[in-house]
């Protein structure tokens, strides 16, 4: 194995960012993926994979994917929430592999809502 | 780039955890998610300790940081149906922190973890031991780096002592000022040692660190080398670490492919090795002057200071040792800077401290805490207090040769200071919290044993005078206890304390000490009324029936093994004292209480 410079320490450190900031839960975004028996059933499951190959092949270290239970929609699955740091969450509904492709591309990477896929912005109110 | 994952799941694989079955909760997990078609989507790798080893086998998955406790194979298939796949928090192994209070589902919210400060431990539970990339990934060999390419020895040791930074191994001696000593020494080559012999019983900080952050120790040590110009290290291990050992030999693999250790690291031009010594176990090879011996192939026994290693140590060459913990922190100090480092803690006790915390405590396990800390804020906020609703009796701090301080002075902080004044010491970091049911003769007693057991026999005052004390203490404990036998005890104690050659003997009588100033009184019950109020003490136990309180059911004539019970129906029973063994059996059976 080649021996390590100062700058290497660099370039491994960025590399295995991504597992590190997942673990710190800092990143700029987190995706949550509905999967309730309902998100399920509709085709979350290729959501999830999307978004994960996604976050693959265009080596995003920022970007973290969570899943939680049925957000209560069930006729609107599959669906995910995109919380970008510092603005309102935005829930999109009734996705399949390229909405979520899109998605992906202007509004997680890009920083843009797509209106036409989204259901509502901000959550609802808990306790 | 590495592969994403939606979810880590970080399994705890200390050794308390595997002992628990945390390796076989791993390969369930394993299984049911390759059997689900989740492996694509979930990480499962483990961790060294996680410290809540009370709780274990744990986990805890992120991004959420969810900490999941008490998980068996058996219960595998739901956590993941209800977790990974329906994506509900898994509400059957979560954290309660009273009995039916609500559960805690976020590691960060937990008591325990809480209030703890982490350097020393700070990767643990975050990254794979076994992966150097992880621990590069956390600013891992970044203190090595600006070490090796930015700074002369001098401003090294500069750094160190302006970070305050205080041997973690016991005395307490400042980390800066031993290199120096060590930098200034003429003779050549010079030796870096790491104490990891952690020989107080109970004790597992030291392991504790090894198996959660091997490299953090291997850089302290290059640091160290480099500031005093030493270019071998050694690390003195205990064998019966087998779990510790093999990490520590798999990081220094990694490092020596990396470049980090051997030949010119990371193209400073700096050369430096590491090798393993694995010690068999005697207590007083943690010594520095006896560890150096047993290093160099002879019996390991202390020796007479000066010279000091720092002059002549390991082959009488100049050596500097310091325990697994200090060097735990020295990268970092480099990293983030002295300031850093000693805003933590007091102003004579920087950083932070390890301890293992045990007895009678909810929540035991491995904590760390900024020095300076109360004892209250780790027995009640970390420890969760007293189970049984007992009541706290006195906290054991530092191992053999600590000391017991009462309930009375439960605000003390832990520091350098604070500890030793009360006749305690902080050694390497035990911490045994007693309740009422504790008998604090019966507890000097056991650490007398074991210190008269460990004395290595070389000087007379520890090996005689640990034996006579030893001897004292067993009788008082079987009711042949003497009227002057207090006395006696502190008078031998000041001149093994005063004229013992190392540390173990000067510091044996401290349990001694220290139980007869704050619990004067229970000596005395035993010596002069025979009576134990802890009922440890089997030797001075009377039982006897209460015949308010004794229903007259008989149960306690078959739970006794002698036949020592006289009772007949509808009669209040008596206990034969001429026959008693006093095993307790009978008590243990009394569904009412009426046994004394
Ligand atoms: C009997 C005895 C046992 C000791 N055991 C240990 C030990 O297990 N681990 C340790 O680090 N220091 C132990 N020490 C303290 C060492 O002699 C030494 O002071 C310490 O390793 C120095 O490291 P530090 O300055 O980083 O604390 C022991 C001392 C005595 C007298």
């Amino acid at each position: 194995m080649a021996k390590l410079k100062v700058e290497d320490l660099k370039r491994i450190k960025e590399s295995v960012k991504g597992t590190v900031n997942l673990r710190d839960g800092a990143a700029r975004v987190k995706v949550t993926v509905h999967m309730g028996t309902c998100g399920i059933a509709a085709g979350a499951r290729t959501v999830m994979n999307t978004l994960l190959r996604e976050i693959e092949s265009r080596q995003v270290q920022d970007v973290i994917l969570t899943s939680s239970g049925c957000a209560g929609l069930c006729s609107h699955e599959p669906m995910i929430t995109v919380e970008v740091k510092e603005t309102a969450p935005v829930k999109y509904v009734k996705l399949d592999a390229d909405k979520t492709k899109r998605i992906f591309a202007e509004h997680i990477m890009g920083g843009k809502a797509i209106v036409e896929y989204a259901f509502s912005v901000g959550s609802e109110r808990t306790r | 780039m590495e592969k994403v994952y939606r979810t880590h799941l970080l399994l705890c694989a200390g050794t308390g955890c595997v002992a628990s079955g945390a390796l076989n909760v791993r390969d369930a997990l394993c299984a049911e998610i390759k059997q689900r078609d989740l492996a694509d989507e979930i990480y499962v790798t483990t961790t060294g300790c996680n410290g809540f080893c009370a709780a274990g086998p744990l986990l805890v998955a992120y991004p959420d940081g969810i900490f999941y406790q008490k998980l068996t194979p058996a219960d595998v298939p739901a956590f993941v149906e209800e977790y990974l796949v329906k994506g509900r928090v898994a509400k059957k192994h979560l954290f309660e922190p009273k009995k039916g209070a609500a559960p805690i589902p976020k590691l960060s919210d937990i008591g325990f973890f809480g209030h703890q400060v982490l350097v020393a431990l700070r990767n643990r539970g975050l990254i794979d031991p076994d992966k150097i990339d992880e621990y590069i990934a956390r600013d891992g060999y970044l203190g090595t780096a600006k070490a090796l390419t930015e700074m002369e020895p001098r401003q090294i040791i500069d750094e160190i002592l302006a970070s305050g930074l205080r041997g973690r191994g016991g005395a307490g001696f400042p980390t800066g000022l031993k290199w120096r000593f060590a930098a200034e020494a003429t003779g050549s080559p010079k030796y870096i040692l790491c104490n990891a012999d952690e020989g107080d019983p109970g004790a597992f900080m030291d392991r504790s660190i090894l198996e959660s952050d091997p490299h953090a120790v291997i850089e302290g040590m290059i640091i160290g080398a480099k500031a005093i110009g030493a270019h071998q290290g050694y690390v003195y291990v205990r064998a019966e670490y087998p779990l510790a050992i093999e990490r520590l030999e798999r990081a220094i693999q990694q490092a020596q492919d990396y470049g980090l250790l051997g030949e010119d690291i990371l193209g400073s031009g700096y050369d430096m090795n590491i090798d393993l010594y694995f010690g068999a176990g005697a207590f007083v090879c943690g010594e520095e002057t006896a560890l150096m011996q047993s290093i160099e192939g002879r019996r390991g026994m202390p020796r007479q200071r000066p010279p000091f290693p720092a002059h002549q140590g390991l082959w009488g060459r100049p050596s500097v040792l310091n325990n697994v913990e200090t060097f735990a922190n020295v990268a970092q100090i480099i990293h983030r800077g002295a300031i850093w480092f000693s805003s933590l803690g007091t102003p004579k006790s920087t950083g932070t401290k390890v301890f293992a915390l045990t007895g009678n405590v909810k929540n035991i396990g491995l904590i760390e805490v900024p020095m300076g800390t109360p004892l209250r804020t780790i027995v009640y906020d970390i420890g969760g207090g007293i189970p049984k609703k007992k009541k706290l009796k006195a906290v054991q701090v530092g191992g053999p040769s600590g000391g017991c301080i009462p309930e009375h002075m439960i605000d003390t902080p832990v520091d350098f200071e604070s500890i030793p004044a009360t006749g305690a010491i902080m050694g390497s970091g035990g911490l045994v919290v007693m309740d009422s049911s504790t008998c604090m003769v019966d507890v000097a007693k056991f650490f007398l044993e074991f210190t008269a057991d460990e004395s290595c026999g070389k000087c007379t005052p520890c090996r005689e005078g640990t034996y006579q004390m030893l001897e004292i203490l067993t009788r008082i404990c079987h009711g042949k206890g003497q009227f002057e036998d207090i006395g006696t005890l502190e008078q031998l104690s000041r001149m093994i304390g005063a004229s013992s050659l190392c540390g173990l003997g000067q510091t044996a009588p401290n349990p001694v000490l220290t139980t007869i100033r704050y619990f004067r009184k229970e000596y005395e019950e035993h010596i002069n009324e025979k009576r134990c109020r802890a009922k440890t003490c089997k030797a001075l136990l009377r039982f006897w029936v209460d015949p308010e309180m004794c229903r007259k059911c008989g149960l306690c004539v078959p739970a006794c093994p002698v036949d020592a019970i006289k009772w007949e129906k509808k009669a209040v029973a008596e206990i034969l004292l001429d026959k008693c063994t006093r095993c307790t059996s009978c008590y243990q059976a009394c569904p009412f209480d009426a046994i004394e």
